[in-house]
């Protein structure tokens, strides 16, 4: 073409049909590790896909991540799967061992870009020919460094916030002292917002530079865009420069308010057409200069009085909000990044939802999704229960509607299975202070949406909270209705109003409770009077192109659904695990997409309901039929009078599903495996107790106790220590060990209620007792299959906190004998069809039982992948009605290596919470590594959260005489190993009279600088030991102080004996070898002799396979 | 609560909502859906849908309002043209509360105002399924349950540009100085496409869509021009025979000459093409388009109902873009001379801007010619 049209001259850009890095033949990914406050289950899923859409190409794929319940470390995922810390050290050794020719480092968060970047500066990826694929290093580094990406945006004409960097406190307060507060203070290279604060006067912002001066050499002070509205882009390009924008979102909680901490709906709401395309170009020019190859996430502040903007961070890698951009849209962001990263160009790659279109478009929604983060806060001591510009939300849920109300209700149920929707909560009672001024908390929601029920104007709360008038609104449109509700005579139900509350995403028990009516009276109404929910899928083009997709969610805004059931009487309908929250993360969705695989295997019909974007499970390729929707009584219900499955399983998502197995088969929904009276017998504490005195099984003495008086009472029976958990608690505090009648005392103080309807469970606490799970299957009658693991540290630590050995390595054989013959017993008595877990207390005379669950259990994964058998498979095959034989002996099988799982906390981002594990569960995430044997595995998993074997220097406070009698070895061996010993005053001179010379430091209100100063002023520790005199004592002491500081100053922390002594014991051993990478398959795993590919559907599946 | 009202289609479907907007207004037309998630103020001003009953996919219409434009300055107005030309609204949701600084105005107050009917609360994705599977149909709107068929207003029948076109010669002055005078043959156009000339510092001559601009005293009373944009515009370009036969005089001229949606269209039957109707059109703000020859796609804003035969195009025309999704043409260019023409809106407005460099291209042709 010879005419003048330069710009759409196609010569510019050159036909390239083909891949061009077809070179590489073998790639690396990196993990994110953990899952923590900041990085969760989103890494495992964008992870996951691109090991996909590597398998696709035939590329050899080698996986570093220690997180051994993720989906992407299991069997059929990777090539190889190394269970390894990531960072620069083992990386290198896998590199150096495997020769890799590229390397993937934008799908494991910030864990695997840091590891990547130091890689990359350290030239070890050029020494070893591994080529950073997609977005080039310096484009990642650039916009990891804010001042120069600051720079590099004001030379494009792009506006950033008012900024200054800081490298030192003298700096800062230069800084400070010359700037109009609020200030927005952030650390360089943060991850998830650590360390953020804003700081409203002069003083707040010289504690919280020299606070944050301590983490990082680098912090930036920002103009505060506080109350600006908050929104994201999600943006695709490919290296023939074309560029989409898969999504954009809008926070309902406006700037200052960490994105992860906000309530996030997707598209934005308040945006028109001029906004929308303004940020869209300035999003797409960004990520055009710096040259982006995958996916980018680009955040604005957007004024909401004008068109002013501002970048406030860019995201060069897989992001969160990248992850719940994919959900909402139905487009695999990662999967797609994943190709773009390999040379595709998005002409050259399909929508895999429409099979028909291409991926190079952006997808047009016609529903809104709603996120709402999932706090924990009330599982710790002492923390805050404000959010702000740090992140605290351990997970969240996405709600799909057509529109807000619905949405935001249906999300509100997901969060916690105790709430019904924003109104007749009986768990939440927000005070009149939060009511009346809003601040912004774990629930403020709740608090807002009384104020608004209360008749308060939305133009107060617009001034108070600065949520953009028009999600207030909506709620305020929630509010008319719960009026009106309540305003019913003699609670009429009457069909409009029902109607309306529907459309505004009403629970029936919502309504019944309004109405003062049972909720099956709603439902029944309902269905006579046919409002009913349509089925509707995503299909990334509203409805524009004909789409075979399996991604549902319901909606009352329907009057047909777009399809019909899938398998009826032959489906499989799994239920999923919600939320991520302490004590259910990654490991539950680990089970659901293991047996959704062996159902599908088996030829079944699958379908799941989960509502948790961060998770693999609602990828729409894992099972042929996603409702991405509430886990509750009413949806699943829903569900099953829809597509009428032959049975339900309940025993995969964790305690959500497990918790509706009563409910349901009291409604005749068919389950799949154990039958609910068993499960029910389990659960309720008294028929438990009951049956395991039957069967002759040891457990502690017990008794729920109605009042103070009575506990009191029964805790002199028991003799001291006494274990308490009260069912009713707003915060952890009132969970816990007491050593006498005072500390009983205080401690009922903290639980909310103690009541017949609350009643409080003590029990007796055995001191140096050792804790042991049994992990099996059972087939009804017999134990299939099963692994035991044993706790490092002594019971009273929370078995999600504590660190666990497989196979165990203290336990005499005889105990382990006798732990197998009473798990069969129990599984004999409750005819167990499928997963459980049973927790031992074992003391040398005694085994007790503590605890039974007739599921899978958070160390599924765990024992699964130790032992080369997945546990998951055999119990789906028995879940679908296979008989299947006990499989050979876990204690005579031969595992020669050993698997440790090391909990991970994230108390450096609860600001204040006491990081000290307790009886209630407080880590967010977990590791698992395996070694030739228990030190080397110990040291592997503990390197992999956070602790550093080059110990240098270490303080050391060892708590009450025994425990340092105790540990008196371990610091000889530290004294051996050149490690430079300081003290608090009690443990200096104990050591002293043991001939051991120590730094001393005084306690904090003893004379002179104290130990909390050395802390502050940079010892440098590489370690602090504190182990505090009983694990009750929560109050605010000197110990506390100490633990918090080395939280708050990033020192890895330590806290219990056992562990303790096992690091240094380990330490000691490995200090002049090297751990050597191994991958998961070089573990000699024994032969298990079960094939999941010889079981097939049952076709003759009879009313006795279902239990009832 | 509102009153009922009824959406009647062809086949004798019915949907049924509530009455928005001008509440007592039978209204009939052609039914088609639009994807586009925001933009709706913009939409709704678009002359192109004139003679259409427009469904919005996206569930919640209305969230920001609508600017209270008192203002008939097409330039500075925030709307596409001066009033709305959809025949009517089916929407899902209604956002009854609006929340947006520069609002004034409900959706259902301007609806009311500019005596448009709307429905909503109906299940626009069941509605636009069937649109998808049986193709665009007629419809009418109604608020008294339709008992019997009612007659429907067919627009493919007439002649809808005449009723959006500009009634006169307007001239339009850029606020810089001037580089290029463009004549812009109004068949409805968006004011997006006058705003997007003018920036670039383009003197702008529109005309009404039926003005023989090659009679023999036009330069001397209008003024010379370099360049000749056809607009947008409703309905069938089968119904336009004399502006195709103004196009293909100016071709002789060799005159640079761009062509938006229905402008090209018209471009292609001039240069001997032919056009079809869509089975129900594209109209959206997600569109694909590959620059022919090229790895490279750009996503656009459209709206039409009607496509240029690739096949039916004459040697010396090339096709300059393809849709991605369906293949069909999206941009015609002739092998030698400075014509061009695209079938999506590089005006955007609603929609991306990403093609907005083709005005570039356009002042590039007219820069070349001298």
């Amino acid at each position: 073409m010879s005419h003048a049209l330069n710009t759409i001259n196609p010569k510019q850009y050159p036909l390239q049909s083909a891949p061009s890095l077809k070179s590489v033949k073998k790639v690396i990914l990196l993990g994110s590790g953990a899952l923590k406050i900041g990085e969760a289950g989103e890494f495992d899923y964008s992870g996951s896909q691109a090991i996909k859409a590597l398998k696709e190409e035939g590329i050899e794929t080698i996986l570093v991540n220690p997180n051994i319940a993720t989906i992407q470390t299991s069997e059929g995922m990777a090539d190889k799967v190394y269970l390894l810390p990531v960072n620069p050290h083992f990386v290198e050794e896998v590199i150096a061992r495997e020769e890799p020719d590229g390397i993937f480092l934008s799908f494991g968060g910030q864990t695997a870009l840091n590891c990547g970047l130091k890689l990359f500066e350290s030239g070890i990826l050029e020494r070893y020919n591994v080529r950073v694929l997609g977005t080039p290093v310096n484009s990642i580094s650039m916009t990891e460094d804010r001042q120069k990406f600051s720079n590099f945006l004001s030379e494009l004409g792009i506006s950033t916030p008012g900024n200054h960097i800081a490298y030192s406190v003298e700096e800062a307060l230069e800084v400070g002292r010359n700037s109009r507060f609020p200030l927005l203070i952030r650390a360089g290279f943060a991850l998830g917002g650590l360390g953020a604060a804003v700081c409203n006067n002069y003083e707040d912002f010289e504690s919280q530079v020299k606070k944050s001066l301590e983490l990082t050499s680098q912090i930036l002070i920002d103009e505060y865009l506080g109350g600006w509205k908050e929104i994201e882009y999600e943006v695709v390009r490919d290296q023939f420069d074309n560029c989409i924008t898969v999504c954009n979102m809008e926070n309902f909680d406006p700037l200052g308010i960490h994105t992860g901490e906000s309530i996030v709906v997707a598209p934005s709401q308040t945006l028109n057409d001029r906004e929308y395309q303004k940020l869209r170009n300035i999003s797409q020019k960004i990520v055009r200069n710096l040259g982006i190859i995958g996916e980018c996430n680009v955040q604005f502040a957007l004024d909401p009085h004008s068109e002013d903007y501002r970048v406030i961070e860019v995201n060069a890698r897989l992001s969160r909000s990248s992850a719940l951009a994919s959900k909402a849209t139905g487009y695999p962001l990662a999967f797609i990044a994943a190709k773009l990263g390999l040379g595709y160009s998005l002409l050259q790659l399909k929508n895999s939802v429409t099979e028909v279109t291409g991926a190079c478009f952006e997808p047009a929604l016609d529903y809104i999704t709603v996120k709402v983060p999932k706090w924990d806060l009330q599982k710790f001591r002492k923390v805050s229960k404000r959010i702000g510009p740090g992140m605290k939300s351990v997970g969240e849920v996405m709600a799909i509607g057509r529109n807000f109300e619905e949405a935001i209700q249906k999300a509100i149920r997901m969060v916690d299975s105790s709430y019904l929707g924003l109104s007749q909560n009986k768990a939440i009672r927000p005070s009149n202070e939060d009511v009346v001024q809003l601040p912004p908390t774990d629930s403020r929601i709740f608090a807002l949406f009384t104020n608004i029920l209360m008749g308060h104007c939305i133009d107060e709360n617009y001034d108070k909270t600065k949520i953009d008038r028009w999600f207030l609104y909506k709620l305020e449109n929630i509010a008319k209705i719960e009026r009106n509700l309540l305003n019913q005579s003699r609670g009429e139900i009457k069909h409009e109003l029902i109607r309306k509350a529907k459309l505004a995403g009403y629970a029936d028990k919502q309504i019944a409770k309004a109405l003062r009516r049972k909720s099956h009276e709603i439902r029944d109404f309902r269905k006579r009077y046919g409002i009913l929910p349509s089925i509707k899928q995503i299909d990334t083009l509203a409805a524009e192109y004909p789409a075979q997709t399996n991604y549902l969610y319901m909606t009352y805004h329907g009057q047909q659904s777009d399809l019909k059931p899938a398998d009826p009487g032959r489906s499989i309908l799994v239920l999923g695990s919600g939320a991520y929250k302490i004590g259910s993360s990654v490991e539950f969705d680990w089970c659901c997409v293991n047996a959704i695989q062996a159902f599908r295997q088996m030829g079944y019909c699958t379908i799941l309901v989960n509502n948790n974007p961060e998770t693999v499970s609602t990828d729409y390729d894992e099972c042929d039929r996603l409702y991405f929707d509430e886990l509750t009584l009413e949806r699943v219900l829903d569900i099953c009078d829809f597509e009428k499955p032959m049975g339900v399983v309940v025993s995969m998502g964790g305690q959500i599903p497990n918790n509706l197995a009563l409910k349901l088969a009291e409604l005749e929904i068919p389950l799949l495996g154990t039958s609910a009276s068993s499960i029910d017998n389990a659960e309720d504490r008294n028929k438990f107790s009951a049956l395991l005195d039957t069967l002759n099984i040891d457990q502690p003495k017990w008794q729920n106790v109605v009042s103070e008086k009575a506990a009191l009472e029964f805790a002199s029976e028991l003799e001291y220590p006494v274990i308490v958990r009260p069912s009713y608690v707003l915060s952890g505090a009132a969970m816990g060990i007491a050593s006498g009648p005072e500390e009983l005392s205080t401690l009922l103080q903290n639980a909310a209620d103690i009541s017949t309807e609350h009643p409080v469970v003590m029990s007796k606490f055995i001191n140096n007792a050792q804790e042991i799970e049994l992990d099996g299957v059972g087939n009804g009658d017999d134990i299939v299959i099963y692994a035991i693991s044993e706790h490092v540290e002594n019971a009273g630590v929370h078995s999600g906190d504590a660190t666990l050995v497989c196979p165990p390595q203290v336990t005499p054989g005889p105990v382990l004998q006798k732990i197998h013959a009473i798990g069969q017993s129990i599984v004999r008595s409750l005819s167990i069809k499928g997963p459980f877990n049973i927790q031992f207390l074992v003391t040398p005379d005694r085994i007790r039982v503590i605890e039974c669950n007739l599921r899978s259990s958070r160390s599924f994964p765990f024992v699964s992948k130790v032992m080369g058998i997945n546990m998951i498979h055999v119990a789906a095959t028995i879940l679908a009605g296979h008989q299947v034989e006990p499989l050979s002996d876990f204690l005579e099988s031969k595992i020669e290596h050993v698997g440790v799982k090391a909990p991970h906390f994230s108390f450096t981002r609860l600001t204040g919470a006491d990081p000290l594990p307790g009886i209630e569960m407080s880590s967010t995430g977990e590791v698992g590594c395996l070694g030739k044997d228990y030190e080397s595995a110990l040291l592997k998993a503990l390197t992999a959260v956070g602790f550093d074997f080059n110990l240098r220097r270490v303080l050391i406070s060892a708590g009450p005489t025994r425990t340092k009698k105790g540990f008196l070895d371990c610091v000889q061996a530290l004294e051996a190993m050149g490690v430079e010993l300081h003290t608090t005053s009690g443990t200096h001179k104990y050591l002293k009279e043991q001939g051991i010379e120590t730094t001393c430091w005084n306690w904090p209100g003893e004379k002179g600088r104290n130990v909390l100063d050395s802390i502050t002023s940079r010892q440098d520790y590489d370690l602090v030991i504190n182990i505090p005199k009983n694990t009750q004592q929560h109050q605010l002491t000197n110990a506390y102080h100490i633990r918090r500081k080395a939280v708050d100053y990033g020192i890895p922390l330590l806290t219990n004996l056992q562990i303790a002594t096992s690091f240094i014991t380990a330490l000691k051993k490995y200090q002049n070898q090297t751990l050597l990478p191994m991958h998961l398959e070089e573990y000699q795993r024994p032969e298990w002799n079960f094939k999941l590919a010889e079981f097939k559907q049952v076709s003759d599946y009879t009313d006795d396979n279902k239990a009832s | 609560m509102s009153n009922r009202a009824w959406l009647v289609l062809e086949n004798g479907k019915i949907f049924e909502g509530y009455a928005f907007g001008a509440t007592n207004m039978q209204s009939s037309g052609e039914v088609v859906f639009s994807t586009g998630m925001v933009g709706y103020g913009e939409t709704m001003t678009d002359p192109s849908y004139t003679g259409q009953i427009l469904c919005f996919t996206y569930p919640m219409i209305g969230n920001y309002g609508i600017p209270e434009s008192t203002s008939q300055d097409l330039v500075n107005s925030p709307f596409e043209s001066k009033n709305i030309h959809l025949q009517g609204l089916l929407i899902s949701e209604l956002s009854e509360d609006f929340s947006h600084w520069s609002a004034g105005q409900s959706l259902d107050q301007w609806m009311k105002q500019q005596n448009i009917p709307g429905i909503h609360g109906i299940d626009t994705r069941a509605l636009t399924t069937l649109l998808r599977e049986e193709g665009s149909m007629l419809g009418s709107i109604c608020f008294e349950y339709p008992d019997y068929l009612p007659e429907f207003f067919d627009p493919g029948t007439e002649n809808l540009a005449a009723k959006v076109t500009s009634p006169s010669i307007q001239i339009f002055l850029p606020e810089g100085p001037v580089e290029k005078t463009v004549l812009l043959i109004d068949c409805g156009s968006k004011s997006n496409i006058l705003r997007s000339l003018l920036k670039r510092n383009l003197k702008v001559i529109s005309i009404p869509y039926h003005l023989n601009y090659h009679q023999p005293d036009f330069e001397k009373y209008v003024g010379s021009y370099d360049g000749i944009l056809v607009s947008n515009g409703p309905g069938n370009p089968e119904n336009l025979d004399h502006i195709v036969e103004n196009i293909r005089n100016s071709y002789g001229k060799k005159t640079p000459m761009m062509g938006i949606c229905l402008g090209h269209q018209l471009m292609a039957q001039a240069a001997g093409a032919k056009t079809y109707k869509l089975k129900y059109g594209h109209r959206s703000h997600n569109q694909p388009c590959v620059l022919e020859g090229s790895q490279k796609c750009f996503i656009t804003s459209q709206n039409h109902g009607y496509a240029v035969d690739n096949d039916s195009l004459p040697a010396d025309w090339a096709p300059l873009f393809r849709n991605q999704n369906d293949g069909t043409n999206e941009g015609i260019c002739h092998k030698q001379q400075p014509f061009f023409s695209v079938q999506f809106h590089p005006e955007a407005a609603p929609g991306p801007q990403d093609t907005a460099f083709l005005f570039d291209d356009f002042l590039k042709l007219m820069n070349a010619k001298v």
